[in-house]
């Protein structure tokens, strides 16, 4: 009976601690988040350049709108181009791996070299709350910034074009910003787990961009290369062959979580797109014209989804067993 | 009762043996100082202690709990200053306290009267509400002790807390140090290569040499161990002439004399140096020095290192 007692206050006392130290990690965290200058001048950069993205946005707009093709109209704030800008979209591609990168490069290699790590560790607490609590403290100041950047965006796209969102649109803008949610967290989970592996944090900040130019400039590159090499095109190369080489260049640049995002969120926003790989002339032969459902939409990126997600998890694991293995010194 | 144990705790790195073979018993409420010189395992001992670190082999048990298997568990009881503290420089001192509250589970309530208590004690509240970096040494050490304090600890590990500490600083936190082990009852391990300054607060000592333990317990039974119960002094006197040195032989007791940078050491089987002072001013000698050499730490620890054949 006592020996029972005493193994249930020893399992509240285990689940205390794992909760008290991951809350008080993921509280101080993210007030370190927002007092700090990184974030800010992060957050201003982002602001900017979407404000500036959706300004060049709703110029091309007011045109398409004089010309009467008004369907989902208000979808284009995000990803038309206007004439001197990239769009909103595409800025998230390029700019949110910088942001999730410069988030977590020094995020356990800081602490150690501020020599706090090993005061921090000898509290009772798990090593995997330190990690835990430092993502998901991230994870929260993305999703925060990014949501916001939406909603202003969608603020200033209603004031200046006069269109209102439909619902169906409201939930399209929801689920692309979850997307790019999910796509910079990716970037800090393979920040961190940089942070873990090297002790300096230039050594990790570079190897994370060097990651990160790998999959948005030189895979494309890569996979074209072998794709053509294991399937060479020419002028008297049969339909297969030119199916099998496109097929194997996208199948090898979907490693890229930038193409994942990329594609996805091209569908979700555009309602015209309706398959995210090749299509032939004889599948279109009496298709109905017309947009793709929401909820066919979301079907067609699922995938993408879990592959985002997936690659996450992977950068989780592996910091997590480094991190477990790793000695922690004072020096 | 014995609250800290290790048994054949062993660490290896390749080929080198970091630790080796250790074995150590501390006593509940003692201060036991861990003394050796930069490299000879203290830090490594430590982290092991604490479960940071994983033995090779053997095991180390705090208060039964084993610290490898259930580190969480001893970490709750153990609290741990590390070689050159560190706090999150851009919060309060106050703020860093309330962290390490909050990590150990601490309620609101008794967190801020905590740290309200141990500001008090290690004289900090003045400057608890301003940020770290702004910090001197010392006070960063105080506010280490008041850190290691927050969990309201049994055990008490302080890697090298007098590093780099002004003397007046030094005594004050050598008070502190001292206070919790006979007010609190703490048990407190010290590890140290300044040996003046910690073996007035140790209970008992080891000494720590190339990953091993080469001598342990208190100062006086160090020196037996040593097998040498013959006292030495530093002797000078002015004139300093020939007849000085037959002076001294002629002193009952007195096994020899040799001389060393102007002072005479003399070797006795007791304390002879009322006879000694009697007998130069006797002879009108005037006295310039007169002092018991060696006894203290700093000595058997240089004797046990050239024993070793560390020096």
């Amino acid at each position: 009976m006592q020996t029972n007692a005493a193994a249930i206050t020893t399992q509240n006392d285990l689940r205390r601690t794992r909760l008290a130290g991951f809350n008080a990690l993921y509280f101080k965290e993210l007030r370190d988040y927002f007092r700090s200058m990184r974030f800010m001048i992060l957050l201003i950069l982002v602001t900017v350049v979407g404000l500036a993205s959706v300004y060049s946005a709703t110029q091309g707009i007011q045109s398409a709108i004089d010309s009467g093709d008004s369907s989902f109209m208000f979808l284009k704030l995000f990803t038309s181009n206007g004439d001197s800008m990239l769009s909103f979209v595409t800025f998230m591609s390029l700019l949110g791996p910088i942001v999730g990168l410069s988030l977590g490069f020094d995020a356990i290699n800081g602490e150690r070299s501020h020599r706090t790590l090993s005061r921090l560790l000898a509290q009772p607490i798990y090593r995997d709350a330190v990690i835990n609590g430092k993502f998901l403290a991230g994870v929260t100041v993305i999703g925060i910034m990014v949501f916001a950047l939406g909603f202003i965006i969608s603020g200033v796209g209603i004031l200046v074009t006069g269109i209102a969102p439909a619902a169906e649109e409201l939930g399209r803008i929801i689920v692309f910003l979850f997307f790019t949610t999910v796509y910079i967290s990716f970037w800090l989970g393979i920040s961190i787990l940089f942070s873990l592996v090297f002790r300096h944090a230039a050594t990790s900040a570079l190897t994370s961009i060097a990651v990160w130019l790998f999959f948005a400039i030189f895979l494309s590159l890569i996979a074209g290369g072998i794709a053509n090499a294991l399937y060479p095109v020419n002028d008297s190369s049969s339909a297969q062959t030119q199916i099998a080489n496109y097929n194997c260049n996208l199948a090898i640049n979907r490693i890229s979580p930038s193409t994942l995002y990329n594609e996805s969120v091209t569908t979700i926003l555009n309602p015209n797109v309706r398959t995210t790989g090749i299509v032939l002339s004889t599948q279109l032969s009496g298709a109905v014209t017309g947009t793709l459902p929401f909820g066919q939409s979301l079907l067609l990126v699922w995938p993408h989804l879990t592959g985002l997600l997936a690659f996450t998890l992977v950068c989780f694991a592996v910091s997590y067993v480094v991190f477990m293995r790793q000695e922690i010194r004072a020096d | 009762m014995v609250i800290l144990k290790t048994e054949n705790l062993t660490k290896k790195y390749g080929d080198l043996v970091a630790v080796d073979r250790l074995n150590l018993q501390v006593e509940e409420g003692e201060i036991f100082g861990l003394l050796g010189p930069n490299g000879a395992g203290k830090t490594t001992t430590i982290l092991m202690l604490l479960g940071l670190t994983e033995p090779s082999g053997g095991k180390a048990v705090i208060d039964g709990r084993d610290c490898t298997r259930d580190p969480i568990s001893v970490k709750r009881i153990v609290g741990y200053l590390p070689d050159n503290v560190a706090f999150y420089n851009d919060m309060t001192g106050r703020e860093n306290l309330r962290f390490v509250g909050e990590l150990n589970g601490l309620g609101a309530a008794e967190t801020e009267a905590r740290i309200n208590m141990l500001l008090e004690r290690t004289r900090m509240t003045d400057a608890a509400d301003k940020k770290v970096r702004t910090y001197s040494r010392g006070m960063r050490q105080r506010l280490g002790i008041a850190d290691v304090l927050m969990k309201d600890p049994r055990v008490v590990i302080l890697d090298e807390p007098t590093l780099g500490i002004d003397p007046e600083g030094m005594h004050e936190l050598l008070d502190l140090i001292s206070e919790l082990a006979h007010k609190d009852g703490r048990t407190v391990l010290i590890s140290s290569h300044q040996l003046y300054q910690v073996q007035q607060i140790c209970d008992r000592v080891g000494i720590f040499v190339k990953g091993s333990l080469i001598a342990c317990g208190d100062i006086s039974s160090l020196r037996r161990d040593l097998g040498d119960e013959s006292l030495s002094f530093e002797f000078a006197a002015s004139p300093d002439n020939e007849d000085l040195e037959k002076l001294l032989l002629s002193v009952p007791d007195v096994s020899g004399v040799t001389r060393d940078q102007g002072f005479y050491i003399v070797k006795a089987r007791k304390d002879v140096r009322g006879r000694i002072a009697e007998q130069a001013v006797n002879k009108g000698y005037s006295l310039l020095h007169l002092k018991q050499h060696g006894g203290d730490l700093d000595d058997i620890y240089r004797r046990y290192f050239i024993k070793e054949g560390a020096v």
